[in-house]
């Protein structure tokens, strides 16, 4: 049985659509990310799951049961923003004890201590708990909402970009975490962002949203190395994908009706004399890689490369080559001709 | 165009200090990129030089001139904030042109200007039109065309590009970046994102609990950390911390934990604390049948163009990246080994480096 289950939901706002067709079933303990710019239907999807909207057409299981008419609170279900908003005048502890003292449950104290005790480790915030909500760190702060969530064992949680007000280093920090935390719990989460690292690193499934429709889902690998269409092909991977005309490279397997290739910049190698002649317009050295910036006949091409290989500087003349298994082809409608 | 130099700056608000005794050169044309978590003092450093904080004590010259105490207006600056502030009822030529008019430049002179900064931004066909409608990157261009349009010396810019979705963030680096190149303007810019500083920078000043603790081109900051901190705020995923045993001497090339020997660079200064730390960066741990690290593999990140995988061994557990292509298995057993030229020592009683081969051509 799915956690929650989606069928052709629609909705809009007035004129505006929001969610159009939408289906997507998620089982118990899969870890889905929903990945799109800003305004392709991320939260809404959310915000329809929570019961915060009420969709126009399909249906919503929770469970098993049809629950398009239940109320927020029968669904089970934990919504965290991206704002973590805390009590400020508790306590950590209290904070996290919060939802477990709620009339609607009747758990002992000592049932609730022991609670909060198992998840507060879990996140490393056991040191803080007597300490005042307001008086934490960005990513402390966020921990604690997350304990907050954890402790209810809700069916599902909805994760609206909880990391995305925290700076890099935490970020990077409590993605991890969450991650770690949510294998060890097998929980089912629901998670949107528009930061392709996020998606790739946590998901277990990917959902590319675009303008409220769902357009592809599956595993990371399988998104970046099969992706649907030149849409899909651009939102992972950074750099970007290269995308050029056809007149480029010459390979013997591009089906006919090719229009665009696309090629990662990991799949442009740099050579001193073998294939096209390539002008170094910019080099960023990220440490473990360096990301070159070429122009080949006016097309800007990003290569990838690993940063020990790299003796070329800027302005140098370079030749290009892109090995054939790893090129992708679109057609006329940008669509990936699958050549399998 | 324009140098600029600080010497001992200090802030305090009240028993506060935001920033500590901080000294350094900024070069005519240099992107210069101050890094740090929030609070470290990097945004205080700026908002002195820019002249919208009075030090509590310290100097700063620009162009062999002290502008310590000049006001904000006088120290020929354009500072760019993270929230662009356009006038809404104004359209994109007009938002351009209104520093000018504040500074009675002639209509000519501001027409030709206007039109020489839209070109550059790449602007030109939406002069006409209002700021309202535009997309957020063309505000971002309009907002930066008029930081350009007075030619100031210096451009200061504190996250300019943080509240961006992250696609939109990657081009506007490669747009400011491009920009830089053309009319090479001496930058001080703010970040707490690692990434950003090491791609954008000339030279980045990694700043921590309100002191400057490094500053460097971004890969000898990245290859050569000179504390424990830089060392793990820079690079992603973290580098990887090891406790070994202590007690080395000057001119040994090999650490010790348990039975496991690993060689390091031949280090250049005695130590006598009983244990020091180890860093090796993921992606100097190769999976090499010839190494003497063994471990199980417990995960497998994919993140497209390469994968990262962390393995429990008998030095704890490891993260490690490899290229995607690469087959790892989670659950497989496992023989590492780390590239022995790239290690580093920290002392744990202060963090620091330990001297070494690998630092040998830079001034640590």
């Amino acid at each position: 049985m799915y956690k929650v289950s989606l069928k052709n939901i629609s909705k809009n706002f007035g004129k505006q659509t929001a969610v159009i067709d939408l289906s997507l079933d998620i089982g118990n303990g899969e870890f889905i990310v929903l990945l799109g710019p800003t305004g392709a239907g991320k939260t809404t999807t959310l915000r329809l799951i929570a019961g915060l909207e009420k969709p126009d057409s399909g249906e919503i299981e929770i469970n098993g049961s049809f629950a398009n008419d239940m109320s927020p609170a029968e669904r089970n279900v934990c919504f965290i923003f991206q704002q973590y908003s805390l009590y400020p005048h508790y306590s950590v502890y209290d904070n996290i004890a919060f939802p477990l003292r709620s009339p609607t449950h009747n758990f002992t104290e000592e049932e609730i201590n022991t609670r909060i005790l198992e998840v507060a480790k879990m996140l490393k915030i056991d040191h803080k708990l007597k300490n005042k909500a307001t008086l934490l760190s960005g990513g402390e702060m966020q921990r604690v909402a997350i304990a907050r969530a954890l402790v209810r064992q809700p069916l599902i949680f909805l994760m609206d970009e909880p990391l995305s007000s925290l700076d890099a280093k935490m970020r990077d920090e409590l993605r991890f975490e969450l991650k770690r935390i949510q294998q060890e719990l097998g929980a089912t989460i629901l998670y949107v962002t528009h930061d392709q690292t996020e998606a790739m690193t946590l998901a277990d499934r990917i959902g590319i949203l675009q303008e409220g429709r769902l357009i592809q889902t599956g595993t990371p690998r399988e998104i970046y190395e099969k992706p649907l269409n030149i849409y899909v092909a651009k939102i992972l991977g950074s750099p970007g994908i290269n995308i050029l005309p056809t007149v480029f490279f010459n390979y013997k397997s591009m089906p006919e009706k090719t229009r665009y290739i696309g090629i990662r910049p990991e799949n442009i190698k740099i050579n001193k004399e073998e294939g096209m002649e390539a002008e170094v317009l910019n080099i960023e050295c990220l440490g473990a890689e360096t990301i070159a910036l070429l122009n080949v006949d006016d097309n800007m091409i990003y290569s990838l490369l690993d940063s020990k290989d790299i003796d070329i500087k800027e302005n140098d003349i370079v030749h290009i080559t892109a090995e054939e298994k790893n090129i992708l082809f679109f057609d006329k409608n940008k669509n990936l001709i699958n050549n399998t | 165009m324009a140098d600029i130099e600080i010497k001992n700056l200090c802030k305090m608000y009240d028993d506060f200090t935001a920033v500590k005794d901080s000294s350094f050169k900024i070069k005519n044309g240099e992107f210069f990129v101050m890094l740090g978590p929030s609070g470290c003092g990097k945004t205080t450093t700026l908002r002195m030089i820019a002249g919208l904080e009075i030090p509590t004590s310290g100097q700063i010259f620009i162009d062999d001139k002290d502008v310590t105490f000049l006001r904000a207006s006088q120290r020929d600056i354009a500072f760019v904030f993270q929230m662009f502030a356009l006038y809404s009822h104004m359209n994109v030529e007009k938002n351009l042109s209104f520093p000018l008019k504040m500074q009675h430049v002639k209509r000519k002179e501001i027409k030709e200007r206007v039109l020489e900064v839209a070109k550059i931004l790449r602007i030109e066909q939406i002069l006409k039109k209002s700021v309202n409608g535009l997309s957020s990157g063309d505000r971002q261009r309009v907002a930066l065309g008029r930081a350009l349009i007075r030619k100031p010396k210096v451009f200061l810019m504190d996250e300019p590009l943080g509240a961006l979705d992250a696609k939109f963030r990657d081009l506007m680096t490669k747009e400011l970046l491009l920009l830089h190149k053309r009319i090479n303007a001496t930058t001080i810019y703010v970040t707490h994102d690692q990434m950003e500083a090491m791609s954008m920078a000339d030279r980045i000043c990694v700043m921590n609990q309100s002191e400057v603790l490094q500053i460097g081109k971004p890969l000898d900051i990245y290859r050569k950390p000179t504390t424990r901190f830089v060392a793990g705020f820079v690079g992603s995923p973290e580098m990887n911390f090891i406790t070994m045993n202590g007690h080395l001497k000057k001119g040994q090339s090999e650490v010790i934990f348990k039975d496991l020997r690993i060689s390091v660079p031949k280090i250049h200064e005695d130590v006598s604390e009983d244990k020091v730390i180890l860093g090796v960066r993921p992606e100097n741990i190769k999976i090499d049948k010839n190494g003497n690290i063994s471990g199980k593999v417990i995960s497998v990140e994919y993140l497209g163009s390469r994968q990262l995988f962390m393995v429990e061994t008998q030095l704890g557990l490891l993260t490690a990246r490899a290229h995607s292509k690469e087959d790892i298995q989670n659950g497989s057993n496992v023989v590492l080994s780390f590239k022995t030229e790239t290690l580093i020592l920290f002392n744990p009683k202060n963090d620091k480096a330990i001297k070494s081969d690998l630092y040998e051509d830079s001034d640590v």
